[in-house]
């Protein structure tokens, strides 16, 4: 059985229809990708899956749970991670705390026990932080752990928004443009690192991306998105060899 | 004990506590010499009472980021809750450490209550609405309080909205609350080492709970809701419970302060907006979200006003130009650039190892 099945999903923002038909089926380890032109509804399929709007129709199904219109707390816990377009870290926290934060819900202890700093605070804080730093190694961050998240260069930041993402310890990861902003050379390295999370922490990922280069590259499978209804759908090199596809949105 | 040593926020606390026991002792100190004038021991107490409503009230604008103008409401019901219980056993032969305790406790139950039902409705709203919101809950309360009657004979205890003889108490029954006169022939249980032992005591809970899991939530939904709800933080748990345990603490500072006199009223001077807007201009002199400072501008804006006594009419005045400068000093950008070049200039003179090790690499 798939991990992420969607099916008829569909939302309207007043007389707009911005996601219409939607659906998608993702296997478990699969690299996919989800493109198409500015406002086509990409993020909207995102703020669906996780929560953040709540679909007029449809069924979300993760790994044979109904997770549709549940709230977005609920659907990370029951295994959806997302990174965000325009960067959302705790800026005022360290770089460590940042992913310390996201192990909330996995390591935890109550509230009586860490105002009164018993055992299990200790306990449950050494291993948060072992765990914070196995972690921020992955993205090579280790060495900043007790920077302020504000006070990271860019690039480092978005790898600490996967790597937060991460620490929740979701079955399926959601990168919205993980390659905004990069240069090329960032965009090698980025490519590199989300396959090395793909197999490292045997995930499966959905991205959005605009970058040609990084889909092509990484993405095994595709759904192109344009005014809110799927495109084309299936395997990479048929769907940009799509003549619709062409047409629509990567250009004659 | 050494990596504890080297961890900066374990550092910061120790001198937080540290600093406080100093003081302390440098009071009782020169107490017992006889060199604190009366006026200045009178102001002990409520020194302690300011400076746990700006460690509490901390909580909330700091560490969850939300304004709120209410707290002198829940210093007031955790004063009235407190004296109350006091005042109803003051002629009974309870111990007096021992009631004054569970008056404490009464008080921060009571408040913290308020604070959560009021939390419910209320952290829905965001930014000025909030605030807007909190500041007529704070005054609501007062009003109430205002007006209640409560007394107790052997049957019971009686309660009314409108005035002493609508109690209908028998002859040996006793009024306790009287409406605009407040409680009175509370005892005055207070002292400067209950109050510091209290002060203590919120420190200990604020700085515990800013440095756990709890802590780090709120602070997570402080920086961005959005980011926190995807990584699974309950929102409205962490709101509420960041809420509620900064108004059972103010609840604490009405319990001291409505012990310390013999006789409490709810009046716009002591449990109105002026007093809340006060407790907010603590917390945002000392720095929002900085703990040891909003104890230090509590100490220093309620001491002004009195050492300025002898200025008569200009002692306003100069208050306002203080809190002006003080305010510049904290936050203004040529201030912070000057503050920063001071301190690098003195760790240059004395390096500590630290800088050392990193100058060598």
């Amino acid at each position: 059985m798939a991990l992420l099945e969607v099916n008829n999903l569909g939302i309207s923002f007043g007389g707009l229809r911005a996601v219409d038909d939607f659906k998608l089926t993702i296997e478990k380890g699969c690299l996919y990708g989800l493109i198409g032109p500015n406002g086509a509804g990409k993020t909207t399929v995102f703020n669906l899956l996780t929560g953040v709007y709540k679909p007029d129709l449809g069924i979300i199904t993760l790994d044979g749970q109904n997770i549709t219109a549940k709230k977005t707390t609920d659907i990370n816990q029951a295994g959806i991670a997302r990174t965000f377009q325009n960067i959302r870290l705790f800026k005022k926290l360290t770089v460590i705390d940042n992913v310390k934060t996201a192990l909330h819900n996995q390591l935890t202890y109550s509230t009586i026990e860490g105002i009164f700093r018993l055992p299990k605070y200790r306990q449950v804080e050494k291993q948060m932080t072992e765990e914070a730093m196995a972690l921020l190694k992955v993205f090579d961050l280790d060495g900043e752990a007790d920077t302020l998240a504000a006070n990271l260069p860019y690039g480092k930041q978005r790898k600490l928004e996967i790597a937060r993402a991460l620490a929740t310890r979701p079955k399926l990861l959601l990168l919205d443009e993980p390659a905004a902003g990069m240069n090329p050379n960032e965009t090698q390295e980025l490519m590199d690192t989300i396959r090395f999370v793909r197999d490292e922490f045997d995930m499966t990922i959905l991205l959005i991306e605009h970058d040609m280069k990084l889909v092509s590259g990484i993405c095994e499978e595709l759904t192109v998105l344009n005014f809110g209804r799927i495109l084309c759908q299936g395997k990479t090199n048929d769907v940009l060899n799509n003549p619709e596809v062409i047409k629509a949105y990567l250009g004659e | 004990m050494k990596k504890l040593l080297n961890d900066k926020t374990f550092k910061n606390n120790m001198i937080t506590y540290g600093s406080i026991i100093i003081a302390y002792a440098v009071i009782q100190l020169l107490m017992a010499l006889g060199l604190v004038s009366s006026l200045f021991q009178g102001l002990l107490v409520p020194l302690c009472v300011y400076a746990i409503l700006a460690v509490s009230l901390n909580l909330v604008v700091g560490i969850l980021g939300e304004l709120s103008l209410g707290h002198a409401g829940f210093m007031c019901v955790g004063a009235f809750s407190g004296a109350f219980f006091s005042k109803c056993l003051a002629a009974t032969s309870m111990p007096t450490a021992l009631r004054f305790t569970i008056a404490i406790l009464i008080g921060a139950a009571v408040a913290g209550l308020f604070g959560f039902l009021i939390g419910i409705p209320v952290l829905r709203l965001k930014g000025d609405y909030l605030a807007i919101v909190t500041l007529a809950f704070g005054e609501i309360i007062k009003n109430i309080i205002n007006c209640l009657y409560i007394g107790f004979d052997e049957s019971g205890f009686h309660f009314s909205m409108e005035n002493t003889l609508a109690l209908n108490l028998s002859d040996t029954g006793t009024v306790v609350i009287k409406g605009a006169q407040g409680i009175t022939g509370t005892p005055t249980d207070s002292n400067f080492t209950v109050g510091v032992i209290l002060l203590m005591l919120t420190l200990f809970i604020v700085l515990n709970l800013i440095n756990s899991r709890d802590g780090r939530a709120i602070m997570a939904i402080r920086d961005n809701t959005i980011a926190a709800e995807s990584i699974g933080i309950n929102i409205t748990k962490y709101k509420l419970m960041a809420f509620t345990i900064s108004a059972a603490l103010a609840g604490v500072a009405g319990v001291l302060y409505g012990h310390n006199l013999s006789s409490l009223t709810a009046t716009p001077k002591n449990f109105g907006y002026n007093m809340s807007i006060m407790i907010l201009v603590f917390v945002v002199l000392g720095g929002i979200g900085h703990i040891r400072g909003s104890i230090i501008a509590a100490i220093i804006l309620t001491l002004l006003p009195e050492m300025l006594r002898g200025l008569q009419d200009y002692r306003m005045l100069i208050y306002a130009v203080v809190l002006i400068v003080m305010m510049l000093f904290n936050w203004a950008p040529a201030c912070i650039a000057w503050r920063e070049k001071l301190a690098a200039k003195y760790k240059l003179k004395f390096p500590t190892k630290k800088s050392a090790v990193k100058e060598a690499e």
